[in-house]
Formats: structure tokens, C-alpha cells, sequence
């Protein structure tokens, strides 16, 4: 570790460094890391990596200066708190001495390892960290693309769109039927669908009692089924209505005209539609040849480098980590392994076996909250359940520890953007 | 295991990592700051780890483990970690501020 003073010198140079432009960067003398994506992993990474080692000259290319998070986003679409309190900036880490260039990224050339901005500006990498997060598959649900979305939003994405959702419940009169329609696996946030189900349950019980949630499944099964079906049972008997798969719960095909949602069985008319459509590893995955031809991104355990490309590592959702879900807690946890990693590597080092902590907070009401763990270690090529670790919160815990969790995942969420944008 | 083992075993594990105290953290602490934060400003419920007493945290760990300490989720996250693995985050994190 440095002594403070000599930390605090380097922070006033770095945070000189930092505005000055891109191609007095791109010429300075120490490693050269990028960073594509500015979300929980991405903007983790850049941050990490800067701090492993401040001779290295660290990248993050970002195209939105305003980073929306998508964790607790179902609060917002059920009214519970504001769109601003999932809004955060980049500042912070250009202090860090993290270089910002808030462009897309449109190319990545491998071999001259070099990425392309939008711009048209080139930066070149020894190692590339892509953390380019997922894309909705606007071919993955018949009648479901993006004019489609404006009228039966996702909020896949938090946003707009996120927005959007919720000035369609508070314009659903009473009596009214909320759908959801849930993906296969995998995708962005397991028990995302199912959170927010339960938080519109509770916005439709306090203000529209008469109105009704169905979740239209392309699954049997989902995280934490059994708590969140118990915690239905109790608090939302006559709110909720789930659709497994082997019950007809597969949309195949949606009419945004109509908010009509198609399953074998039947047509649901939705007076309010959420659709989370399939979704793969982002555009830029694709581009950089990281992704598969499943639409993810294969990795190794150790670094998350790229098994398809060397010098590209990716973390986050868009990559293929086995037994860890695409959560925000497994992104920031993968970039800072993924960037001792990478510090090591270029220091000519073995980067040494990791083990990795996920942690899935989810509220069924704001007071009442329940948890998915687990503990990970590399074994044959992916990362894997460490046995007799992990799992969820009791069934039969008592409703102080349901309050408890809710008070713990106010407290993950500030502390996890404390540490990625503080 | 009991109190006296824990605490031999403890102050040997820590005079080991003392001794070879790395800059790099020992595998499984990076995860740990997602929710026990860095910063001492963030308002959470949760304890931060950094600077304090590696003992205090590899008890804590132990007793979550075996069940003699009720957690929400650390008794889950503690059985996931050998005891070895559990003192080199203990010794590490005792050496943050």
C-alpha cells in the first residue's frame, strides 16, 4: 500500500491527466487498459484496475454520462421512490484517474488491439475489459421491437422506460390487468420479474384493489419460487396470478396494437403490458467476436478473459460465468477480481484462483425482503457453487428477519454505488 | 471447535498472514465491499470490516458457520469458506482503513 501523502499526489496528477485529451493518453508511457461500458461491472473494473496499479493508463468509454441503475427500478415503477435515486454520475472516477470518453464504442479490432469510437477515434489496449452489459432481442418475440416497446415497455433497461411503466399504472383505471411476460434463462436479473410483480402487487393493493398482476412465464421455475410464492400467499392472495410454462405461461407472439399477449392457449388482453423479451451479450460482444452462438461471451474462471479473443476479458451480464446469475452484486464482484487480474497479468504476474460472493436482494414489499447467496470457485472451466454454501433465505424465517433483509438491501444498494461512483 | 482451539488457531493463522502481508487481497475479499462498505460515510445497517480486529471477524465468521451466531445471510455466505481462507480476509481487511 501507498503512504496517504503519496496516494493523494497521485490522485491531484491523475486528476490532470484526466482532462487532458485522448490522444496525449493514448501516448502515455505505462500499460494501457480500456474499459467499454460504465455499469456496475465496467465502471467497477476501471476503478479497480487504477487502483491495483496507478501506472496504468485506464479507459472507460461509456456513451451515456448519466449511469440509470437498474436495482431497485421496480421501486420506482410502483411509486416507492424517485427515478433520481438510481441516477449517478462518472465524476468520481475521472478523480480516480479514470479517463472518461463518453461515446459508444463501435469497433474493436483484435489484432492491432485497438477499439473504435463512434467518434471515429482509436484507442489502443493491452487488455480490453468488456463490460458492455446485454441487448434486448428485438427478433426473440415475434411483434416485440422497439416501436413495439414504446407502447408495452420492457424496463429492462432503467430508464425511460422505467418511467414509462409507471405512468401506465397510475393511468390504469381500477379493476385493471397488469401482464408480465417473463424470458427464458438465462437473462438480466433472475428474480427481477418476480420483485416486480410483488411491487405492483403493492402499489395495485394500496391504490387499485380490484386490479390484478399475471406473470405469463416461459419458465416453470424461477429464483427464490417457494419464498416468493409464500410471501404472495400471504400478502397478495387476490394481486397475483403466476403462469408456469407446462401451464400455457409461453407467449410465443404480442400485438403492441391491441396490448395482446399470445400463448397456445389463449390471447391475454393487458390493460398494461410489460414485456421482457430474450436478450444477449451487447452489440459490441458480437462486433469483438467475444460472443458465442449462444449470445453470450465464454470466459475463463481465473481472469474472465475472453475464451474466444486473447487480451479481451468480459464481465457482468454479458458474460457466461456458470453457476453466478447476471446481477449487479456479480458484476461488481467479477471487475474487481477481473481487475487484480488484469494488473497482474500485465505485471507479467499468474493471477491466482479466485473465489467469488453474489448476493440477490429482493422485496416483495418494502418492508418485507428475502435473499439469494452464493460462493464460487473455478472448477472445470467455469465458475461453480462452492457445495453447502449459498442458497436462500428460510422459508420459514420470521417477519423481523423479511424486515431486516428490506433494511439490508437499502443498505447493499447505497453501499455497492458508494463503492462504484462515490 | 472450541473457544480456546479457535483463538490458538487464530493468532497462529494471523501471525502467518501478518508476516506476508500482500497489497493484493486473498481471494474472496474483494466480493465482501459490495455490502460491507469501503466508505465509512455510507449509511447502511451492515458493519464495515475495514480496521477492525481480524480476530473479531474471524469469530464472527466461525459462529456463523457452525450456527452459533444468527445471521440473515452471512451463515449462508460463512459456509462457503474454509477456515484458512476465512483468517487471510480476517488479517487483510484488520489492515485496511
Amino acid at each position: 500500500m501507498k503512504s496517504h501523502t503519496s496516494r493523494r499526489q497521485f490522485l491531484k496528477t491523475a486528476s490532470a491527466a484526466a482532462l487532458l485529451p485522448l490522444p496525449a493518453i493514448a501516448q502515455s508511457a505505462g500499460p494501457k487498459v480500456v474499459v467499454v461500458g460504465g455499469g456496475f461491472a465496467g465502471a467497477s473494473a476501471a476503478r479497480f484496475v487504477k487502483q491495483a496499479d496507478p501506472k496504468i493508463a485506464v479507459t472507460l468509454i461509456e456513451a451515456n454520462p448519466t449511469f440509470t441503475a437498474c436495482p431497485f427500478s421496480n421501486g420506482v415503477i410502483a411509486g416507492l421512490r424517485p427515478l433520481r435515486a438510481q441516477q449517478f454520475n462518472y465524476e468520481k472516477l475521472g478523480d480516480a484517474g479514470v479517463t472518461l470518453a463518453f461515446q459508444p464504442a463501435t469497433g474493436v479490432d483484435a489484432q492491432a488491439k485497438t477499439v473504435t469510437l463512434s467518434g471515429g477515434t482509436k484507442l489502443a489496449y493491452d487488455r480490453l475489459v468488456m463490460a458492455p452489459g446485454v441487448d434486448l432481442r428485438w427478433d426473440g418475440l415475434p411483434g416485440y421491437d422497439e416501436r413495439a416497446a414504446a407502447i408495452m415497455p420492457h424496463a429492462w433497461k432503467a430508464g425511460e422506460q422505467t418511467l414509462l411503466l409507471r405512468r401506465q399504472l397510475e393511468a390504469m383505471a381500477d379493476g385493471g390487468t397488469v401482464v408480465i411476460v417473463a424470458p427464458a434463462n438465462p437473462f438480466r436479473c433472475p428474480p427481477g420479474p418476480y420483485e416486480r410483480a410483488s411491487l405492483i402487487a403493492y402499489y395495485l393493493k394500496t391504490k387499485k384493489p380490484k386490479s390484478k398482476v399475471i406473470i405469463l412465464d416461459a419458465k416453470d421455475a424461477f429464483s427464490k419460487q417457494r419464498l416468493f410464492q409464500n410471501a404472495w400467499a400471504a400478502l397478495y392472495p387476490d394481486h397475483i396470478e403466476w403462469v408456469a410454462l407446462s401451464k400455457g405461461g409461453k407467449v410465443n407472439a404480442v400485438d403492441a396494437a391491441t396490448k395482446t399477449l399470445k400463448t397456445d392457449f389463449a390471447d391475454h388482453k393487458a390493460d398494461v403490458a410489460n414485456v421482457i423479451p430474450p436478450q444477449r451479450a451487447a452489440a459490441i460482444a458480437q462486433t469483438a467476436g467475444v460472443a458465442d452462438r449462444s449470445g453470450w461471451c465464454p470466459v475463463d474462471p481465473v481472469t474472465f478473459e475472453s475464451k474466444l479473443v486473447p487480451n479481451i476479458h468480459v464481465i457482468g451480464d454479458a458474460a457466461i460465468m456458470g453457476a453466478m446469475p447476471k446481477s449487479a452484486f456479480s458484476a461488481n464482484a467479477q471487475a474487481k477480481v477481473c481487475a487484480a487480474a488484469v494488473a497482474d497479468l500485465l505485471a507479467g504476474k499468474t493471477a491466482p484462483e479466485p473465489r467469488l460472493i453474489n448476493t440477490c436482494y429482493s422485496l416483495v414489499a418494502p418492508d418485507y425482503g428475502i435473499t439469494v447467496a452464493g460462493v464460487y470457485r473455478p472448477k472445470d472451466g467455469v465458475l461453480a457453487d462452492i457445495e453447502g454454501a449459498g442458497g436462500v433465505s428460510p422459508i420459514d424465517a420470521p417477519r423481523e428477519n423479511r424486515a431486516l433483509e428490506a433494511q439490508f438491501a437499502e443498505g447493499w444498494f447505497k453501499t455497492i454505488t458508494g463503492e462504484v461512483f462515490g | 471447535m472450541t473457544g480456546m482451539r479457535l483463538t490458538a488457531a487464530l493468532a497462529f493463522a494471523l501471525a502467518m498472514t501478518a508476516g506476508a502481508q500482500a497489497a493484493e487481497a486473498p481471494a474472496g475479499a474483494a466480493s465482501c465491499s459490495g455490502c460491507h462498505a469501503a466508505n465509512s460515510r455510507v449509511d447502511t445497517p451492515v458493519p464495515p470490516l475495514a480496521g477492525r480486529p481480524a480476530a473479531d471477524i474471524a469469530t464472527a465468521m466461525a459462529e456463523y458457520k457452525s450456527g452459533a451466531r444468527k445471521g440473515t445471510i452471512m451463515d449462508r455466505i460463512a459456509k462457503g469458506f474454509s477456515d484458512v481462507e476465512t483468517q487471510a480476509i480476517a488479517a487483510w481487511y484488520a489492515q485496511q482503513k
